[in-house]
């Protein structure tokens, strides 16, 4: 039940995100809005607890959801047959460069992190 | 025979049909994936697509049928994958420590289990979606209302391709990071929340406890920094 009342937090943050994003014409998705009141909201026991039940329940669950989406597939299989190798490639290639960018750059940040003292010293 | 046929109209039609098509393939695949260790190869996100792929073919049933009951489901990610976003942030408080804690309660026993079982051979590899979701979403709000049709039209095409984007993701993270000699399972995670979302920070947390904290701040670091700066480098381009 309160993995059900944090799920309907959930939903009501989005709305409201939705409904802020369409009031005031906002360039931004209304669910990413509704993220960052939920963020500031989380300082209220009443709305941290439930909103963890849901998102726990949710995120254990995370891959079904976008089963729907991926199976979208069947209606571009034209496309791919047109542009399937250079889909491929554009996407194997970009990718690993976002992975590759983010984790070497991360490891090196750390890095310089972990020895403060011994940078300028 | 006839009867049959009629029969078949009408469950393909009611939107029962594609929501109970969706969880019983999604369940299958996610315990033959269970059964094989979690072998990168048997990604279940991958091979319900597949199956339920073939069977809308195999049937010629249309897509928007298929989504009339999958739409139950979907609506869950939130329109934008903020929803994703929005569950993964949820969970953590404010610090991260927090979030750690959080973490190590939401990845739940299965995790344990399966690090027992020594897994950690078992690199992050999840399947890249949720974010995508959400560069979609930026992408039809950048347009302006006036131009919604016809970038609706190009998000759908975008939205087959980033299926296969996020896939390769979820298939050759591992291999890439061993590669690279990235042994650090924050930056592992970290890496994948950032390139992999929502499933990136699921996958993360059935593997490492740090893997699954950092995989989870990444994920909503980057659905916020994507949502806001995506439309003014869209302005400036344009």
């Amino acid at each position: 039940v309160i993995a059900l009342r944090g799920l309907a937090l959930l939903l009501l943050f989005q709305a409201v995100g939705e409904g802020l994003v369409l009031a005031l014409k906002l360039p931004f998705p209304g669910p990413v809005v509704g993220l960052l009141l939920l963020l500031f909201a989380l300082r209220w026991p009443a709305v941290r607890e439930p909103a963890q039940a849901a998102a726990e329940l949710l995120l254990a669950h995370l891959s079904l959801l976008f089963v729907p989406v991926g199976v979208g597939i069947v209606t571009h299989l034209d496309l791919v047959a047109r542009h399937g190798i250079q889909l491929v490639v554009a996407v194997v290639v970009s990718t690993w460069i976002g992975m590759a960018v983010t984790a070497l750059l991360l490891r090196a940040l750390l890095k310089r992190d972990a020895r403060p003292e011994a940078g300028d010293a | 025979m006839p009867d049959f046929v009629q029969l078949w109209v009408y469950l393909s039609t009611a939107p029962l049909f594609g929501l109970t098509a969706t969880l019983v393939v999604y369940v299958v695949a996610a315990a033959v994936y269970d059964r094989v260790e979690r072998a990168p190869w048997a990604n279940p996100v991958l091979w319900s697509v597949i199956v339920l792929g073939a069977m809308l073919l195999a049937t010629a049933t249309p897509y928007p049928t298929y989504f009339a009951g999958a739409q139950f489901v979907h609506v869950l990610l939130g329109p934008g994958g903020g929803g994703a976003g929005l569950a993964a942030l949820a969970a953590p408080p404010r610090a991260a420590p927090a979030q750690r804690r959080a973490a190590r309660r939401g990845a739940g026993r299965r995790r344990r289990r399966r690090r027992q079982r020594g897994a950690a051979r078992v690199a992050a590899r999840p399947a890249r979606r949720g974010g995508a979701l959400a560069r979609l979403e930026v992408g039809d709000r950048a347009g302006g209302d006036g131009h919604r049709r016809a970038h609706r039209r190009r998000a759908r095409a975008r939205r087959g391709v980033r299926g296969a984007d996020r896939l390769v993701g979820a298939l050759s993270a591992k291999y890439l990071f061993n590669g690279l000699g990235i042994a650090s399972w924050a930056v592992r995670g970290f890496a994948l929340g950032t390139a992999s979302h929502g499933i990136g920070a699921a996958r993360a947390l059935q593997v490492h406890d740090d893997a699954g904290a950092y995989a989870g701040i990444a994920l909503g670091l980057q659905v916020l920094l994507a949502s806001l700066m995506i439309p003014l480098l869209f302005r400036w381009l344009a």
